[in-house]
């Protein structure tokens, strides 16, 4: 009856059905797949626009100049307009690596996106163990890392489409790219959204890994989102941060996945530590993706 | 191949609060059997059969599918069984062409057969008109046909069904009944059901395992199991106050007699044969008999001769069940 002749033999098999499932499910979903656009464009227009550091230096935020005794010439004043103008630009520069902060700032939205999108990959385990579709899917001959790896695919699909749409409406608000940028900056930053979003993902999935309660992943996703956040290069360089918090942050893998998306994009000094970002992140997916898929030969089980 | 398609030897499953879910149980299943447990809720129906369908780990015993293991041969396991689980679990945001279809790519089932495969499984369980529509649309009786279509997609030759007509209207549960006995018969599937309905298990199985508090506490056909209780009983009442025990003792195949109150309880191994004998009998000696009744064993009787307690006062007892459905999902949470 049974015709073992027809049944693949592939490890992984099952991996691009169960993945195809959670795409399906994503993108026939109207309503959140629109407000998974419409989020990040709140973050950057908001935020964003909202944390308007480079006019803390315009000239009508200083005091008016004092007078002086011999006035000066209009020609002096000139020059004096512009070097303040130039050390405006330069301080921004050299503490943010660009004159303009809404760059600064647009660039760790796009790597940031990627923790919102896979943070809630466990609601998706934790529903299938509830609705019992993980008890179906574990009873066939289907293997526990494409069951994990499927969630993992899903939700870095879903990160790249949210990152591309962040880097889309960053451009359209105006964001100045550096001399660094080419068209091969953009295949760059799909690489380190993907190789990020595959960690975090097994992360938050190897967390979630034994839980049947809802709260659990959001629970998670509050303890773990705001540390990964602020504790990163997100909104102010790690090198004017104090020693302590900069040891946290010269460990979290987001500081150098936007670093990377930083020089790629709106930096001009140069390609510098780029291979050490990729290195760093790619290291982390790895350790992190194995760490997952042992847990889940333990665990998805009863 | 093994002799027996199932064969479970001391299988045992303890979650990690220290609740016995199932205790040593022994048994086996032949090829081409519908075997079946029955007990109340809560007496460890599904914890066996997610051992067998190789999603909780046995803590003690073993057991056997078609000769591999469940343990150690968990793949072999899962590739040549299919399940209908308890619950609904088709994704219900799918149709219900695309949930078969993603079962048989579970199981690696190329599309060029699997697409044909589902249109027949479509067809088979009267689901071809719907095909299209989201699972979310469906009735609870076309959510339990999809689910023995995912079951069936890998063409298993041991079928696992967890209470297959639990919540069903009467009719959705005679057309399952249709569907299981057309399985065993026209493929020689064996299989495995628990249910916690009597006359399910009566109507179904070929032989029953009536299990409680984990262990099972007897085995064998419904019928083997109604004749244990001492076959049928005749109730019977005559007109004058005289003992008739002695004279209807000797009636052919009656076993027993007792008397009880002004009317006669007799114990007989053929009741339909007995009773006109008993009439007859007491006739010819003058008696006239007032009022006669037959009472066939039901499994209900088998049930309260070995757990001690009626099926509907094991139901009863709910709070007991939930405190034992809150341990398990904490052990596994």
């Amino acid at each position: 009856m049974s015709e073992e002749s027809n049944v693949s033999k592939s490890k992984l098999h099952g991996l691009w059905a169960l993945t195809n499932r959670e795409l399906k499910k994503w993108y026939q979903a109207p309503f959140v797949f629109v407000m998974g656009i419409i989020q990040p464009i709140l973050w950057l227009a908001l935020l964003g626009k909202a944390m308007n550091i480079g006019a803390i230096f315009s000239s009508g935020a200083l005091p008016p100049l004092p007078q002086l005794t011999p006035a000066l010439t209009p020609s002096q004043l000139q020059v004096l307009g512009v070097y303040f103008a130039g050390m405006q630009k330069q301080i921004m520069t050299s503490t943010f690596g660009t004159a303009d902060y809404f760059s600064f700032m647009a660039m760790s939205m796009v790597a940031f996106t990627t923790v919102f999108t896979t943070a809630f990959v466990g609601m998706s385990v934790v529903w299938d163990r509830r609705l019992g579709f993980m008890n179906k899917v574990l009873s066939t001959p289907v293997s526990r890392s494409a069951i994990i790896l499927s969630k993992v695919f899903a939700a870095s699909v879903r990160a790249m489409f949210q990152a591309a749409i962040v880097a889309a409406i960053a451009f359209a608000l105006g964001l100045q790219t550096g001399s660094n940028f080419s068209v091969f900056s953009i295949f760059g930053i799909f690489a380190i959204v993907f190789l990020i979003s595959v960690g975090l993902a097994s992360m938050f999935t190897a967390l979630t890994l034994r839980s049947t309660r809802m709260e659990m992943p959001q629970a998670i996703f509050q303890l773990i989102t705001l540390p990964l956040m602020f504790a990163s290069s997100a909104y102010f360089p790690i090198n004017l941060m104090p020693n302590w918090l900069q040891a946290i942050a010269s460990v979290n893998p987001i500081s150098y996945t936007i670093d990377a998306v930083r020089r790629l994009m709106i930096f001009s000094d140069g390609f510098g530590p780029l291979p050490l970002d990729f290195a760093y992140v790619g290291i982390f997916t790895v350790v992190v993706t194995a760490i997952c898929i042992v847990l889940s030969w333990r665990y998805l089980n009863k | 191949m093994s002799e027996d398609a199932i064969k479970a030897e001391g299988l045992t499953k303890i979650f990690n609060h220290g609740l016995v879910a199932v205790d040593h149980i022994n048994f086996s299943v032949k090829h081409g059997e519908i075997f079946g447990f029955l007990g109340p809720n809560g007496a460890g129906k599904t914890t066996t059969i997610n051992m067998l369908i190789t999603i909780a780990r046995p803590t003690e015993g073993k057991a056997t599918i078609l000769g591999s293991d469940i343990a150690k041969q968990s793949m072999a396991v899962r590739s040549s069984i299919g399940v209908v689980p308890q619950e609904y679990t088709a994704d219900e945001d799918l149709t219900g062409y695309e949930n078969i279809l993603l079962c048989a790519d579970l199981y690696g089932i190329p599309r060029s057969v699997s697409k044909k495969r589902a249109a027949d499984l479509l067809n088979l369980v009267e689901l071809t008109a719907f095909k299209d529509k989201r699972v979310q649309t469906f009735s609870g009786g076309m959510r339990r046909r999809l689910e023995l279509a995912c079951g069936l997609i890998n063409r298993p030759k041991v079928l696992f069904l967890d209470e297959p007509t639990l919540g069903l209207d009467v009719q959705t549960r005679a057309a399952t009944w249709n569907y299981v006995k057309m399985l065993k018969k026209e493929f020689g599937m064996t299989l495995f059901l628990t249910t916690h309905y009597l006359e399910e298990a009566d109507a179904l199985c070929d032989r029953i395992a009536i299990i409680d508090h984990g262990k099972i506490v007897v085995i064998g056909t419904p019928s083997e199991l109604k004749d244990s209780l001492g076959g049928d009983i005749i109730t019977l009442a005559i007109q004058k106050d005289e003992d008739i025990t002695g004279l209807i003792s000797k009636v052919e195949h009656v076993k027993e007699v007792k008397k009880e109150n002004g009317s006669y309880m007799i114990k007989s191994s053929n009741g339909e044969l007995t009773a006109p004998l008993i009439i007859e009998a007491l006739r010819k000696n003058g008696h006239v008999v007032t009022r006669l009744s037959l009472t066939k064993p039901t499994l209900n009787e088998v049930y309260l001769l070995y757990t001690g307690k009626s099926m509907r006062d094991a139901e009863e007892s709910r709070e007991a069940v939930f405190q034992q459905r809150v341990a398990m999902r904490r052990s596994h949470a």
